[in-house]
């Protein structure tokens, strides 16, 4: 297939058609309307289906019902509409149900602003919910990637039988870049027939129950072990990151992931220019996060900078991975301002020069 | 040859439920599921369970089903019908879930035409959770969360669902009934029985609020609980069918140029 000009959010919208999504719900909110709009007009040109739902509390349950009956499902949303919809997402989790979500990332809290952020890490990452569960948590820096994720998303969904979330701040939404969807794409994982889901029961299996609740404790932790296996195996088989320059020589590791990263390849370039040697890990995978691609990397420079659209989250990961070998240094804009090449160029100068306070997790 | 005129029906398990004696759960699931056997739908009938008393109905019904948050069983049926429209959905929600917490999500259902049934529940207070007031709690009926009676400056009045969807303009079949005597029950199961008949033919959403007992947190035995249900409730709450598809004066507006 050629490629195309494409807007971030109707590549997401495209992507998941392509990967065979037949079913959107979902609730305005700026700055993703794209992605529904284009599903409203493209899913029933598939024989696909299209509901405004009333709110992203009923989106989520919606999402519920059409991936218990076994079909792909997706929704996308922003900041305050995934809060609301974390109960929806949080019975996902407890029942086993595959669906894909996409948060375009908004400044936050409470209504906050409308311009990208990545202040929703913790709450993508660290469950945000309520109950003992995890996301697959996938982050694109671009839109060809924002594809190709969003298309992964689906397949690795119904492997795992879990809801799959595709981070991206709102830059990668409303930015226009040639994309290309592979023709003939295979799953990027083996997958079952969905015999679990309810479709009527005739009586040739057992009969299907969609259910979060199991009120005998033995059997919920039961339940609850199963899940961990689940997560555990997305922790062992799912890590992907990009490394930039982290085979040569350097001084300063960067840690950023989603479009802050491309703004830091481009400082990276610069830096080179003038002789200084800086390396890069991106996470792709947010969770399972890439703890040992972070700490063997670390190892290697003589300071880490984390860059990130937030008053620091993603930080708390690389803290993890790094366990105190190296100094930490910090960068960020927030609010939906963005991080500058030239703050990153001056960040890195500023680590080398001792003039930069490293950050105390101790 | 014996001839068998009386067994239970295909679409319920041969289990015990938990439901408390008097309760009219057990009547109104045996309703729907003899609607179901004598429709044939059992084979092709995804359930959709509420949070509160009729939580575990999914233990009870002998097809597929699928167990909601609480309040938004309908969005859950909607989107199981919009994936497999082939499948019979329906909801079964007590007033806490369906009138309370689930308010705005039975309103769009129903606006949208969703293409489902709601066996609408309504025994006037909160059950599983102890006794606790609901929207449709009688003036002066007294609740754990209004010891001294519900007061109706403080709380409002009850709200009547039915009434209140049937003013939307889309069409749907919305009815009113109660099981607290034999004949109140027949009448409830042929209200059900057109609500699925709708459905099955595909002409509009559908919901049969049934008036039901709770002895347990009314305080009072099931005979008693019958004769209150005739003497509070039928008069705030009016049995009958309340809206119909072919509804003329209902007809949709020309669309918008």
């Amino acid at each position: 297939m050629a490629k195309k000009l494409m807007k971030g959010s109707e590549a997401i919208g495209e992507a998941a058609i392509q990967a065979g999504c037949r079913l959107f719900f979902g609730y305005p909110i700026t700055p993703q309307n794209e992605i529904p709009e284009y599903m409203s007009l493209r899913l029933p040109q598939v024989g696909g289906r299209f509901v405004q739902a009333e709110s992203e509390v009923a989106a989520s349950n919606m999402l519920y019902g059409a991936s218990g009956s076994g079909e792909r499902v997706m929704t996308s949303s922003s900041s305050p509409g995934i809060s609301l919809m974390s109960e929806g997402i949080s019975y996902l989790a407890g029942a086993e149900l595959p669906v894909v979500i996409v948060n375009i990332m908004r400044a936050g809290p409470g209504l906050g602003g409308i311009l990208p952020s990545q202040s929703d890490y913790f709450q993508a990452t660290k469950g945000g919910a309520h109950g003992d569960f995890r996301l697959l948590v996938l982050a694109p820096w671009s839109v060809q990637e924002a594809a190709n994720l969003v298309q992964d998303a689906f397949d690795l969904a119904d492997y795992y039988r879990n809801p799959v979330l595709v981070l991206g701040d709102g830059l990668i939404g409303q930015m226009m870049e040639p994309v290309e969807f592979q023709e003939g794409r295979s799953p990027c994982k083996e997958l079952q027939p969905k015999t679990w889901a309810s479709t009527g029961f005739k009586g040739d299996r057992p009969r299907a129950v969609i259910n979060s609740l199991f009120l005998d404790p033995e059997e919920l932790e039961r339940h609850n072990f199963k899940l961990k296996a689940k997560f555990d195996a997305m922790v062992r088989d799912e890590i992907r990151c990009d490394e930039i320059g982290t085979e040569e020589d350097y001084d300063v590791l960067i840690v950023a992931c989603g479009t802050v990263a491309r703004v830091c390849s481009t400082a990276m370039e610069e830096l080179r220019e003038q002789g200084i040697r800086t390396a890069m890990v991106r996470p792709v995978t947010l969770f399972p996060y890439p703890y040992a691609a972070v700490r063997r990397a670390a190892a290697k420079a003589k300071a880490v900078l984390v860059v990130e659209l937030s008053t620091g989250q993603m930080i708390e990961d690389v803290s993890l991975a790094v366990r105190a070998t190296r100094p930490i240094h910090f960068h960020c804009r927030v609010g939906g301002m963005l991080v500058s090449p030239e703050e990153v160029i001056a960040k890195v100068k500023a680590i080398l020069a001792g003039e930069s306070e490293e950050v105390d997790y101790a | 040859m014996p001839e068998t005129v009386f067994q239970r029906p295909e679409s319920l398990l041969p289990v015990v439920t938990h439901y408390c004696p008097g309760c009219t759960h057990g009547v109104i699931h045996r309703l729907v599921g003899e609607v179901l056997d004598e429709l044939g739908l059992r084979e092709r009938t995804v359930g959709v369970a509420p949070v509160g008393c009729s939580v575990l109905a999914y233990n009870y019904f002998n097809t597929d089903f699928q167990e909601a948050s609480h309040g938004r069983a309908p969005a859950v049926a909607t989107g199981i019908k919009r994936a497999r429209p082939d499948l019979i959905v329906f909801t079964y929600q007590g007033d806490g879930d369906l009138a309370s917490i689930g308010m705005a999500e039975i309103v769009h259902c129903a606006n949208r035409g969703e293409k489902v049934t709601v066996v609408f529940v309504n025994n006037a207070i909160y059950g599983m959770t102890g006794g606790q007031m609901a929207p449709t709690t009688m003036p002066n009926q007294v609740a754990t969360t209004c010891p001294l009676g519900r007061d109706v400056e403080q709380t409002g009045h009850p709200i009547r669902v039915v009434e209140l969807l049937s003013t939307l303009r889309t069409p749907a079949f919305i009815a009113r009934a109660a099981v607290h005597t034999p004949l109140h029950a027949v009448r409830a199961k042929a209200m059900l029985r057109q609500a699925f008949q709708h459905q099955v033919e595909g002409t509009c959403f559908s919901m049969v609020e049934v008036l039901s007992t709770c002895p347990t947190n009314w305080g009072m035995p099931p005979g008693e609980a019958c004769d209150w249900v005739e003497k509070n409730m039928v008069p705030y709450y009016p049995l009958g069918v309340f809206k119909t598809p072919d509804d003329i004066s209902r007809a949709p507006l020309p669309k918008a140029q």
